[in-house]
């Protein structure tokens, strides 16, 4: 089984914190003195019970005020399994945190109270994971201790949620009825709830198959860097290094170079642990190719007979992450799109995405700190790219502030499937 | 000598790939995009295996970049002697910050005491020896899991004038997109290894062979009991009226300052017996070597504020 990278969002009410304490908790991932200067914490604030929501909690400013300010990764594994969790506040205020967190995930973890059902928040969080490109939503109904462990109470929160990723088109999904405090179907199984009977939350993750949905097969591997040894031993060698995005490389194949066009055959593959025949998506690889061009880093390797784009002009959903600024039309921004750097200008702002009516659509002007809106850019050079709904490597980008030189907005190329 | 390794640690090679992958590509970004890179080494574990890895994100050339280390007077001779043999076989520059000739020059102030270490100090001579050759990128070799305020880290840790760590104005970090854009006398702190664990880095080592200073192996040493520590006796620490002198077989999970740097008991000499008893250990490897972070709840946070690591 693959590495396993998860987004979770949640506010402090919902147990998310219980929940993903409780993962560590029960998988043995925390030590313990990490445990003991948790409990002596719940004792200074005369907790009746250990607080399982302090083991994640990070800074001091958020232990005194009980709030999560920002991501915090968390690291956990099983004997099957790695796990990377982004841990995310659920605040409306931070869209931007949740959706940092979704844009490495390949799964998001969706808490919902079954005492209060499919709330708002609930909403927002699997239209974001839906608009980051995530495929796989677990759904986990939480607090059944306090609704007596009613099948029905979970049913209705199912069937209310199942809609709506449907109508997003997240087609793998799963629900789960726990109780994060008490520990049922976390880790180990319920013995109060003979009517679910299915995985618990860690066997899901476990199994989870990342590879049913299959990735973009056509080869893209942005350049990042030239090797030039320039020694007596490397005298004439030439590589050029990069994360393959996705698709495969190996010695032989032809290949375009992008946005030039021009077609070459690779020669040798060099990895981190030597010279292979072939490499595939994720790998970090050095290829040296059989022409003598002119290549530098924001070049693209593609699949000779299905190239990616390559245009000034790009239509591209973005989320706007500054607190001082709002975006308009006519703003000019840095862009960084895969190795590539350029400069972008608004051309138009179409319209704002309201998350919270799950992907309606709204005339604007321009766009504030967590806001989610449809715009084309025209930039200074040539972007080769494909839609984010194809390729998440060469379908997003960041914008950044010129003058403060803050990261200003996430964007994803091309219109979310499921907007009205 | 037998020891299986448990089975918490037969992860497969792919998922240790996939994080080697993400740290090379991390390096080059930085390589390629940053006039005066350098990475700090302390001749710690991290740190080697970080080495190693930006050696591979660039082979077969040479390291583009000197090792820089912030030297606090009191580390562990086994440590600085594998960091001076390593600089030299690899033929990069090594720049060493010196913790006591900033002392003797009177820039800094020791803390006196037995409870007064070194390890503050060397926030202001780092800081220095950024500014003195002016680094606009440092690698650090800290990981997420070690410690909470480290859970909030980005893996581009940007840093202003004064080399102060902001957690409430971090930059978002989407996708495998770094912004490196700073002006003149700031800098990005990176960290390759982010998302690795303790045992990631010990899986590595493995994987790969290669050689660690001798303290992470199990060996006899003069030591006394601090704090539930036990502290390796030497020129910089001496034990306290009422703390006695044994000898005991020990190894240390951590290399750091000798003065805050405590061992465990072990008998681990292999690489495998080491891996197999940090598999099963249950207090986490600051808590059970580091006395600089038993100071307060919040040490880590208040240190990185002012500029460290």
């Amino acid at each position: 089984m693959n590495l396993l990278r998860i987004a979770t969002a949640g506010s402090v009410d919902d147990g998310k914190s219980t929940l993903i304490g409780r993962l560590l908790y029960d998988s043995k991932a925390i030590y313990d003195d990490v445990i003991d200067s948790a409990e002596q914490h719940s004792r200074r604030q005369s907790s009746e019970y250990f607080n399982l929501a302090l083991l994640t909690d990070g800074l001091r400013a958020e232990r005194e005020q009980g709030i999560t300010i920002d991501v915090a990764y968390r690291y956990f594994s099983t004997p099957k399994r790695k796990f990377i969790l982004a841990d995310t506040p659920g605040h409306v205020q931070y869209t931007r945190n949740m959706v940092t967190g979704a844009s490495t995930a390949d799964v998001a973890l969706i808490i919902v109270d079954a005492r209060n059902g499919v709330v708002e928040q609930s909403r927002r969080h699997a239209v974001i994971a839906a608009l980051l490109g995530i495929k796989h939503v677990v759904v986990c109904v939480n607090k059944m201790d306090l609704v007596d462990f009613q099948e029905t109470v979970f049913r209705n929160i199912q069937r209310d949620l199942h809609s709506l990723l449907e109508e997003l088109q997240i087609k793998s999904h799963h629900f789960i009825p726990i109780s994060a405090l008490v520990g049922d179907n976390v880790v180990a199984k319920s013995g109060r709830m003979d009517w679910y009977g299915d995985e618990t939350v860690l066997e899901h993750l476990e199994g989870l198959d990342t590879s049913i949905f299959t990735a973009d097969s056509r080869l893209r591997l942005p350049v990042q860097y030239v090797i030039r040894p320039l020694t007596k031993e490397f005298h004439d060698y030439r590589g050029y290094s990069g994360t393959i995005a996705s698709g495969n490389v190996s010695v032989g194949q032809e290949i375009a170079v992008m946005p030039a066009g021009k077609v070459t055959t690779i020669e040798a593959i060099d990895t981190p642990d030597g010279g292979v025949n072939s490499a595939a998506e994720g790998d970090a690889v050095t290829i040296r190719i059989s022409h003598d061009l002119d290549i530098s880093r924001g070049a693209l390797f593609c699949s000779k007979y299905d190239v990616s784009r390559v245009d000034n002009t790009v239509e591209a959903t973005i989320c706007w992450m500054s607190e001082r600024s709002n975006l308009q039309a006519g703003g000019m921004y840095r862009i960084k799109h895969t190795t590539h750097t350029a400069r972008a200008m608004v051309n138009s702002l179409e319209f704002k995405i309201d998350i919270d009516s799950v992907a309606d659509t709204v005339g604007c002007d321009h766009l504030e700190l967590n806001e989610i809106g449809q715009l084309v850019l025209r930039t200074s050079e040539p972007l080769v790219f494909d839609q984010y709904s194809v390729n998440r490597s060469t379908g997003s980008f960041i914008l950044i502030d010129e003058s403060t030189n803050e990261t200003v907005a996430a964007g994803m190329i091309g219109r979310p499937e499921f907007i009205h | 000598m037998q020891s299986s390794i448990p089975p918490k640690l037969a992860l497969s090679s792919s998922q240790l790939g996939s994080l080697k992958a993400e740290s090379i590509h991390i390096i080059r970004e930085v390589i390629a995009e940053f006039d005066r890179p350098a990475l700090l080494f302390s001749g710690g574990k991290d740190s080697i295996v970080m080495l190693h890895l930006a050696k591979k994100a660039v082979a077969p050339a040479k390291l583009p970049f000197p090792i820089v280390h912030i030297d606090t007077g009191h580390n562990f001779p086994e440590a600085i002697e594998y960091r001076d043999r390593t600089a030299a076989n690899l033929g990069i520059e090594l720049i060493v910050g010196s913790v006591p000739e900033a002392i003797e020059s009177g820039r800094v102030t020791a803390f006196a005491g037995p409870g007064g270490s070194r390890n503050r100090l060397q926030t202001p001579v780092l800081l220095e020896t950024i500014r003195e050759n002016k680094f606009d990128a440092v690698f650090g070799g800290a990981r997420r899991d070690e410690e909470r305020a480290r859970a909030k880290e980005r893996v581009y840790s940007f840093r202003d004038e004064f080399g102060q760590w902001d957690p409430k104005n971090q930059r978002p970090e989407l996708w495998n997109i770094y912004n490196g854009f700073i002006n003149p006398g700031q800098n990005i702190r990176v960290f390759p290894l982010s998302n690795w664990t303790e045992l990631d880095i010990w899986q590595y080592i493995l994987e790969q062979n290669i050689e660690l200073p001798s303290i992470y192996f199990a060996h006899e040493r003069k030591v006394f009991e601090r704090e539930g520590m036990l502290m390796a006796v030497s020129e910089f620490l001496q034990p306290q009226s009422g703390e006695s002198v044994t000898t005991e077989k020990v190894r240390f999970r951590t290399v750091g300052d000798m003065t805050v740097t405590g061992g465990v008991r072990s008998d681990a000499d292999t690489l495998e017996q080491v891996i197999a008893e940090i598999a099963i250990a249950r207090i986490s490897e600051r808590g059970a070597s580091r006395a600089d972070d038993r100071t307060a709840e919040a040490a880590m946070e208040d240190r990185k504020r002012e500029g460290y690591f």
